[in-house]
């Protein structure tokens, strides 16, 4: 188990914690039609939405209730009504998901209240699903935002049933924000390969998996699990529950539900994929598919291949809690060390982190640390890089945000294609990093003059 | 070269193999052979003299997998990382054009590249058809007066083995011996030191690894006039002749070279290695006492004492972990013995040791290290040494490249310890190297992982009962 250390400095610099509020909205993105609503001032909004676009590369729906100093000192809840009366008109989306931000939280809204009084005065939208949740960004990080959301979506849109095993080819998947659209499609393919048909929540994977589609520009979400098969989720065989940061909405999906629950940590590395695999065996009682035994089988040898770079290899890695736990446990699973460990926020979960030390930090101590304590490599996202261009020394990127590389949200690092190509990366880069041993030249050496020696002689034999 | 020529090179009076069946240039087994060939052999001994472009005279089949293949490196020129051949076609073939080929190779060569020497390879298909590389290296030297030297090595001849005596008979007959060494630079002479003047033969500086062992050669005011071959250059190579002493450090393939100074310039010369804390320091006492300097026998002892000490801390934290382990060695010739006393200063056991290319005295050497009974694996076929390892429970395979993956597919830790290898082991910083990898492979948790059969496979207990 490691210490857990809070960085205690006045100075945050080059943070690596993003806002609970824009982890919450980024839930709500996984949601099928649906407009994430930010109650706070249009600034937090505008910088969610730059920094949601950069990372997928797509258009992000988000919208606002834009209190101003007047609404903010006399009172905001009318904006909260009007915004979403404004959305309801405009875009007639299915779910609103109605965030709070810091400044709502400060200003002490009572976000359920406010909703009341849009329904009380407004019934014509008594047909939108609202769901509220209060992400104050003066805590926690987007993990802990993105799992708040996703707890409230369970509470509004699940209902209460005893119904669990009616459909007996469905499982629910309860996915955290340390999954990228890619990875949340490796889990749908794998479960696919089992017969299963799954219901992820929230679905990043066909929300923001960046696609082209006939209906051009939305201003709601493209994708994502719908109300309809939201409020099905009782009736899968099981629920598959990846990232500890999703333990809560798991247990509040088991107690409305009934529908058993298996946890995952993460699902990178052949350990973790197996105990994911067996999983899915004990739920359908179905032999393993060939092609997930292949695949399998291709991660062992590669592991076995790579073992010589990534042996003893140092690695500094900073993310959100689930994250940087999943990466931590893959690295010393391949015989690599962490020896800096950095988290955006705390987090029970870090608990289980494979590493001596964690802090809870900023970049700037992922730096200072990978320099003081020395390190191969870097796990971290896109702002990382400036560090690791400092350092010298190469950046896998994960987490958020990933606005320097194209495709890099929809990479998958997860499932046992996902964990090979990861340990590929790896390897190569600290191949990479292999110091050669330095030249020496001898005191004693002298460089020979060209041309002919003294006998007027350019050729090597002798007898010349 | 004639069979006669063939005959007469294979006949190495100073190779401790001529005696017994010459098990260390053994002829290939149709159907069961491995190892490369006469020509890769000559190559690899070669190459490292790095500002010489090296002509592989032949179809691409012989340059074109073998080019910047090998782990030698330079501390200047890089010449000799340059892939160079006469890319023979079926029409040059056919109509006899591979001589008139090969010259305007080198001449573009030396247009293009202002080698210090040309080295020109004879292969299979050129040797058939009869290409006179002597003589046209000859002319083409006089025509471009750069240094032009034919390497007769047809792959066919027989083994890399027999390709590396060729190439130390090549450079015998035709570079050494004309050039006088420079003086030593005013600016290397320290009061009270004397320069001994020494070769190094069958160094190859895989991965620079000898770098580790050279500053001690300046600090003991040992001049290596040429290491042949490793970060050597052309010009080094003329000189051998004046050296005072020659260690041959790996292989026996190259002792004819050490074998002709020794008759025609009286230099004496011993077999050592700088693999391993206790060789390394046995190796620099035997240069001190074979040149019967008391000062440097001295000095040598003191800088032994230091770097053992130095070493030694350094190894402490390793040796707890590696003590104990069983390795299995395959390695041909000189590394059969010498990583076993690098092995041996880490606490390992050796429980086996490959003598496919060893000599009787190499023999001679494992049994003295290990015991009578010392298991010797003649036999290369990988499967049967994969069973050997897994009967032996041998905690990692140490051998050549080709030996990684078949180890690899049976789950078996490895450590390449041959030319394609990416690290040093030479010298007092190389024993430790040595032991982090060792330390990194065996230890690494990927192993129980793969071995392990996957949860849904394993009989379950509520079956069982």
């Amino acid at each position: 188990m490691p210490t857990i250390r809070q960085s205690n400095k006045a100075l945050t610099v080059n943070p690596l914690r993003v806002s609970q509020p824009m982890g919450a909205s980024l839930a709500f993105m996984g949601l099928a039609r649906a407009v994430p609503l930010e109650h706070g001032a249009q600034g937090c909004t505008a910088f969610s939405k730059v920094f949601f676009t950069r990372h997928f590369r797509e258009p992000i729906p988000l919208q606002t209730t834009a209190m101003d100093h007047t609404v903010t000192v006399m009172g905001a809840d009318d904006n909260v009504v009007e915004a979403l009366a404004t959305v309801a008109t405009r875009h007639a989306p299915e779910v609103v998901g109605l965030v709070t931000t810091g400044l709502a939280e400060t200003q002490g809204v009572d976000i359920l209240r406010c909703l009341a009084e849009f329904r009380a005065g407004r019934p014509e939208f008594a047909g939108l699903a609202v769901v509220p949740v209060n992400t104050p960004d003066t805590e926690g990080c987007l993990e802990s935002g993105y799992a708040l959301a996703v707890e409230a979506m369970i509470v509004n849109l699940v209902p209460e049933t005893r119904q669990a095993g009616r459909l007996r080819d469905q499982v629910n998947v309860l996915a955290a924000s340390m999954l990228s659209p890619g990875d949340v499609d490796a889990v749908r393919d794998w479960l696919a390969a089992f017969g299963l048909r799954a219901r992820i929540l929230p679905d990043l994977g066909t929300a923001l998996d960046g696609h082209l589609d006939a209906g051009g520009y939305s201003d709601l979400t493209t994708g994502g699990i719908g109300r309809g098969e939201l409020a099905g989720l009782g009736e899968s065989a099981a629920t598959l529950v990846i990232g500890a940061s999703m333990a809560r909405a798991a247990d509040l999906l088991k107690a409305r539900t009934g529908v058993p629950d298996y946890r995952f940590d993460s699902l990178m590395g052949l350990a973790r994929c197996d105990a994911f695999t067996q999983a899915l065996v004990d739920i359908t009682g179905r032999p393993v598919p060939e092609r997930i035994e292949r695949a399998r089988a291709q991660l062992a040898d590669a592991m076995v291949d790579c073992h010589f770079p990534l042996g003893g290899a140092r690695v500094a890695v900073a993310a959100d809690p689930d994250l940087l736990l999943a990466w931590t446990d893959y690295l010393a699973g391949l015989g690599a060390a962490t020896p800096v460990a950095v988290a955006a926020a705390q987090a029970p979960s870090l608990q289980r982190v494979a590493a001596e030390e964690v802090v809870v930090g900023d970049l700037e101590d992922l730096e200072a640390m990978a320099r003081s304590l020395g390190v191969d490599l870097l796990v971290g996202n896109s702002h990382a890089a400036p560090s690791a261009l400092r350092l010298a020394k190469p950046l896998v990127r994960a987490g958020f945000p990933l606005h320097d590389q194209y495709g890099a949200h929809a990479r998958a690092r997860v499932g046992y294609a996902g964990s090979r190509d990861s340990l590929f990366e790896l390897a190569n880069l600290l191949a990479g990093q292999r110091n050669e041993i330095a030249p020496y030249r001898s005191i004693y050496r002298t460089d020979a003059p060209r041309g002919p020696d003294a006998a007027g002689c350019f050729r090597a034999d002798p007898c010349c | 070269m004639t069979p006669s020529e063939i005959q007469a090179l294979m006949d190495e009076p100073a190779c401790a193999h001529n005696a017994k069946g010459k098990t260390g240039c053994a002829k290939g087994k149709p159907g069961a052979t491995q190892g490369g060939c006469a020509f890769d052999g000559a190559q690899i001994a070669l190459l490292p003299i790095a500002d010489a472009a090296h002509i592989v005279h032949g179809p691409i089949g012989c340059a074109g997998s073998s080019w910047d293949a090998r782990g030698t490196r330079s501390s200047g020129a890089t010449l000799y990382r340059m892939g160079m051949t006469t890319d023979l076609s079926g029409i040059d073939v056919v109509m006899g054009r591979g001589e008139k080929k090969l010259f305007h190779a080198v001449k573009e060569a030396v247009d293009k590249y202002d080698p210090a020497a040309v080295f020109v390879y004879h292969t299979c298909i050129t040797a058939l058809q009869g290409d006179d590389i002597e003589a046209l290296a000859k002319a083409a030297a006089e025509r471009f007066g750069v240094p032009v030297v034919p390497v007769d090595c047809a792959g066919f001849y027989g083994s890399k083995n027999f390709g590396n005596r060729i190439a130390g008979e090549t450079l015998y007959k035709h570079v050494i011996g004309t050039r006088e060494p420079d003086p030593v630079p005013e600016s290397a002479q320290r009061p009270g030191i004397r320069v001994h003047d020494i070769n190094l033969i069958g160094e190859y500086n895989i991965v620079g690894e000898f770098w580790q062992v050279a500053p001690l050669f300046d600090e003991l005011g040992l001049r290596i006039l040429c290491t042949l071959a490793g970060d050597v250059r052309f010009h080094e190579v003329q000189t051998m002749h004046r050296a005072e002493l020659n260690m041959v450090v790996c292989a026996k393939a190259m002792l004819n070279v050490a074998r002709r100074l020794e008759d025609d310039y009286g230099t004496p010369f011993f077999e050592g290695s700088f693999y391993g804390i206790a060789d390394t320091s046995q190796a620099l006492r035997d240069i001190a006492a074979r040149l019967g300097d008391p000062d440097l026998a001295r000095r040598t002892e003191a800088l032994i004492a230091r770097e053992e000490a130095a070493a030694r801390a350094v190894l402490a934290p390793w040796r707890e972990r590696l003590a104990g382990k069983r390795a299995l060695i395959f390695s041909g010739g000189v590394k059969s013995w010498s990583v076993i006393s690098a092995l041996h200063d880490l606490g390992m056991d050796v429980v086996a040791t490959g003598t496919e290319k060893s000599t009787e005295e190499d023999r001679a050497r494992i049994r003295a290290l290990m015991g009578a009974d010392a298991r010797m694996i003649e036999d290369n076929d990988q499967a049967a040494l994969m069973a050997t390892c897994r009967d032996y429970g041998v905690d990692i395979l140490i051998a050549g490249g080709r030996y990684l993956y078949p180890a690899l597919k049976s789950k078996l830790p490895f450590l390449d310890i041959n030319h394609e290898r990416d690290f040093g082991y030479e010298g007092y910083a190389g024993i430790v190297e040595l032991a982090r990898q060792l330390g990194h492979a065996i230890a690494n948790p990927i192993w129980a992982q793969v071995r392990a059969r996957p949860s849904w496979t394993a009989p379950r207990l509520a079956l069982v009962a």
